[in-house]
């Protein structure tokens, strides 16, 4: 388990399906606000397949992270919740 | 896109509707097929359909301005609703099912701010059924690259000092925004104070209403 504070990177993979990790954070690193606990996999939940428990985080990122020189401003964040196998440690 | 009767009024004024005389889709032909199987088979009945869809009708955002007015006025409250909201909510009374529901706090240099990029999550028990614009790709893709375009067009203009945080319900987790209490607002009681708690400042879209414009 990764705990809060820790620096970790979105990975690029671009699996099919129901995929809960959205594009735009793919490749992107944030910090883990908090561990949310141990969910069911939805990207096997959503199929009917067996699906094994995943730890869940709410990984936090900078607007200057996700957009650059476009960011509004770019201190502001999106918190958003990425499973533990679609993140790598940053 | 055709435009028929887009702008196009009826002679007593009110907008054409058009009839739904387009053949059924796959899902709408897949939700009749499953709900005629499921009562053929003696596992539901319509009237349990029916109370259901009355049910899910009769969730509004005033569950959830009962629990931002409760917060504003007991601490103690708000502390185990920032603790864990599914569980503060419950002791309220509120059916909230197996939700996950995080509250984030609005304070004098934070507003806070949900989305759900990937569909439409929403905490319907304590909001009910989500505002169109929530769903639309317009709101979805706009609230995480310019939340403070977005919150102009709402009315809610916030300083380059205010920190904003958008939430992304990418997954299991349910939001809800507590907003500040507004000044002015001292010696209310909970039931007043809830009725100036608007359905877009749980969202993080709008701000409750100040006393004098209830």
């Amino acid at each position: 388990m990764t705990p809060a504070g820790t620096r970790v990177r979105v990975k690029t993979m671009t699996p099919p399906g129901h995929v809960r990790a959205p594009s735009y954070l793919r490749g992107k690193t944030g910090e883990v606000e908090r561990v949310l606990g141990n969910f069911r996999n939805p990207e096997q939940l959503a199929y009917g397949l067996p699906a094994p428990e995943k730890i869940l985080y709410r990984v936090r990122f900078t607007m200057a992270e996700l957009w650059g020189d476009a960011a509004e401003n770019p201190a502001d964040t999106v918190d958003a919740e990425i499973y533990d196998h679609w993140l790598e440690e940053a | 896109m055709p435009h028929d009767h887009h702008d196009h009024l009826s002679p007593s004024g009110h907008p054409y509707r058009q009839d739904n005389d387009a053949p059924l889709t796959y899902f709408q032909r897949m939700e009749i097929a499953v709900r005629e199987l499921l009562i053929e088979k003696g596992h539901l009945t319509p009237a349990e359909i029916a109370t259901q869809i009355d049910t899910m009708d009769a969730r509004s955002p005033a569950n959830g301005a009962a629990v931002v007015a409760r917060a504003w006025t007991d601490p103690d409250f708000k502390a185990r609703l920032m603790e864990n909201a599914g569980d503060a909510t419950r002791e309220m009374g509120f059916d909230i099912g197996p939700l996950h529901l995080v509250a984030v706090e609005n304070t004098a240099d934070t507003h806070n701010m949900i989305v759900c990029t990937l569909c439409s999550c929403y905490p319907r028990n304590l909001l009910g059924l989500p505002p169109d614009w929530y769903k639309t790709r317009a709101y979805r893709s706009r609230a995480v690259k310019e939340p403070r375009a977005v919150l102009r067009e709402f009315g809610v203009d916030l300083p380059e000092t205010t920190r904003i945080r958008v939430h992304d319900s990418t997954a299991d987790m349910r939001y809800i925004v507590l907003p500040a209490r507004p000044p002015g607002t001292e010696g209310m009681t909970e039931a007043a104070l809830a009725k100036l708690v608007t359905r877009d400042s749980m969202i993080g879209t709008g701000l409750p209403l100040a006393p004098e414009n209830t």
